[in-house]
């Protein structure tokens, strides 16, 4: 018999890395048949819905403060209207020399017929009932109970029948619930991540059972665990990122969709919550967390089934 | 001449070993012994005698229940895990059922422990080309193993074993599909190597098979015990160069 081939001990060459296309082929291309992809598709479309409600609720949430925390309204409420005009006139002098007042304006007495329209009728001119003279007043900083108390104390020195409303009070309980909302939309995305990766551990030990010979094969020539254990990741990496870019197509449509429905609904506050470019790339980075939890998740599988055969 | 306590140094050494599946009894008592480098050992014993165990605790397919085995001058049963990858590469086997990789060519089949061992694309296509012909699955190379006859499977798992040059080849009943003329085909490739310079240790029940190789050893497995009828077992062997 001839010679066998000769050929230099593999042994000499040490522990290098087995992967790329060859160390893939070691698992059968079942991929995008499997249930992976559409599962990871799926959670990625609702984390990212669950994102883009949360970071809404957030613009939303800082608009309203930003623009009606420092705001307060005063109402000079005297029946006589030229007592009223020269009460209101009066306030507005002394808001206007006050530290903390950054803006004062009187509103125009059309402007609060135009607003208490729906209420009163246009019929009703605002002859008939004697309309409030309002002053609109921004603060320089919040308008908390202090604030407004200590500007109340003035205000009915001047006029005794003037009452001075700050738009913090009834914006509270609205941002506590927008708050609520959004640490609801935090929590949806936490359960979405545990299912995924759940998803992800039941497809790595679905394709470990049906592999187990081909790995237990590579590992008596062998393999080592992290080999192995890239080739399941590498799989499984397809497979998320597939699922991950069509969830994120899915979600970011929904998402269009319903900004479209209601910025139509043309409300200051809701369309305040539009997404700025930064939402849009923090939902981007929602995919590549889950291709990242699945990946991590295969890798950790396939580890501690292998570390069960010696 | 080297006495009891070895001078010469063995490849494999096993000490009082004993394997016991779960609760079972034991399949293997009081394993001892010692393969000296560059010999040609034969492991004979009925169906059913603890063979394939005794050389799944050789390729490290599995952990003895109880004993000290020493492999390469190191103690495999101590070592931590991620050494064992190291040593398995210096260990062909050809297995009892082959355990080839089913949706992988014959090609792919022989060139998986190079890839697993690193070695590239390039450098990796003429050893394999050589082995298939070697084998004489030159026209076969592109064959899954379900479409391969028993023998032709054989060879294939054969060449995997060997294609990476391993310092101990270990097959079980590797002539159990063939006919007596590929039988002694096969065990002359297992010669060549030997000549290499390879250890090899052959599992079989056929007796024939033994007669075919001048200079083996021959190992006795009854009922989980080794009987040792040329006392390699005791002693290292002598040969004449
Ligand atoms: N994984 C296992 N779990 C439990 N018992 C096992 C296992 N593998 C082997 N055995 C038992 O160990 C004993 C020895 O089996 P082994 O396969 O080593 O024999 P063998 O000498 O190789 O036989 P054969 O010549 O038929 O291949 C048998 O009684 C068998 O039933
Ligand atoms: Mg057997």
């Amino acid at each position: 018999m001839e010679r066998p081939p000769v050929i230099r001990p593999a042994s000499k060459r040490g522990l290098a890395p087995f992967r790329g296309r060859r160390a893939a082929s070691l698992l059968p291309r079942t991929r995008l048949a499997g249930p992976m992809p559409w599962v990871m598709a799926i959670m990625v479309a609702l984390t990212v819905l669950a994102g883009g409600a949360a970071l809404s609720l957030d613009n939303v949430a800082q608009t309203a403060r930003g623009e009606l925390a420092a705001a307060a309204t005063v109402q000079i409420l005297s029946p006589d209207p030229e007592r009223r005009t020269a009460q209101a006139l009066q306030v507005a002098t002394m808001l206007r020399e006050q530290t903390d007042v950054s803006q004062v304006r009187i509103v125009p007495r059309q402007e609060v017929a135009d607003l208490l329209e729906p209420w009163l009728g246009s019929a009703s001119g605002g002859n008939v009932v004697p309309l409030p003279a309002l002053i609109d007043v921004v603060l320089s900083r919040e308008a908390d109970a202090s604030a407004v108390a200590r500007l109340r104390a003035k205000i009915v020195e001047i006029a005794p029948d003037a009452r001075i409303d700050a738009q913090s009070e009834w914006l509270e309980p609205v941002l506590a619930a927008i708050s609520t909302l959004r640490w609801m939309a935090v929590g949806l995305i936490l359960l979405l991540g545990f299912t995924a990766a759940a998803a992800v551990w039941l497809a790595a030990r679905h394709a470990l059972g049906i592999n187990r010979d081909t790995l237990e094969i590579v590992h008596l020539l062998g393999g080592s665990d992290a080999q192995i254990a890239r080739v399941f990741q590498r799989s499984i990496m397809i497979d998320a990122v597939a699922g991950g870019v069509a969830g994120l197509v899915l979600g970011a449509a929904a998402l269009t969709l319903m900004a479209r429905q209601f910025s139509a609904l043309d409300s200051g506050m809701i369309s305040a919550g539009g997404l700025s470019g930064t939402d849009w790339a923090i939902l981007a980075l929602l995919p590549l967390c889950a291709v990242a939890i699945a990946v991590y998740t295969a890798r950790m599988t396939v580890l501690s089934s292998l570390r069960r055969i010696l | 001449m080297s006495g009891m306590n070895g001078t010469d140094p063995g490849i494999v050494k096993f000490d009082n070993v004993g394997l016991r599946y779960g609760l079972e009894k034991e399949v293997l008592s009081d394993i001892s012994f010692t393969l000296f480098p560059g010999q040609f050992y034969f492991l004979t014993g009925a169906s059913g005698a603890g063979k394939t165990s005794l050389l799944r605790l050789l390729y490290l397919a599995q952990r003895p229940s109880r004993g000290a085995i020493h492999m390469f001058d190191n103690d495999v049963i101590a070592a931590p895990r991620e050494t064992l990858p190291a040593f398995r590469r210096r260990i062909g086997v050809v297995f009892q059922n082959f355990r080839l990789v089913d949706h992988l060519s014959a090609y792919d089949n022989i060139a998986l422990p190079l890839r697993v061992a690193g070695v590239s694309e390039g450098e990796l296509a003429e050893p394999v080309t050589d082995m298939l012909d070697w084998v004489g699955l030159a026209q076969r190379a592109d064959a899954r193993p379900a479409s391969l006859s028993g023998g032709e499977q054989q060879r294939v798992a054969i060449a995997r074993a060997v294609i990476s040059r391993p310092e101990i080849l270990v097959a079980d009943e590797p002539t159990g599909n063939v006919d007596a003329e590929m039988a002694i085909k096969l065990i002359r490739l297992f010669q060549a190597l030997n000549r290499l310079g390879t250890t090899v240790l052959v599992a079989t029940h056929d007796m024939q098979l033994l007669r075919k190789v001048p200079d083996s050893l021959l190992m006795r497995l009854d009922k989980g015990r080794l009987s040792d009828p040329t006392g390699v077992l005791r002693y290292p062997p002598r040969r004449e160069d």
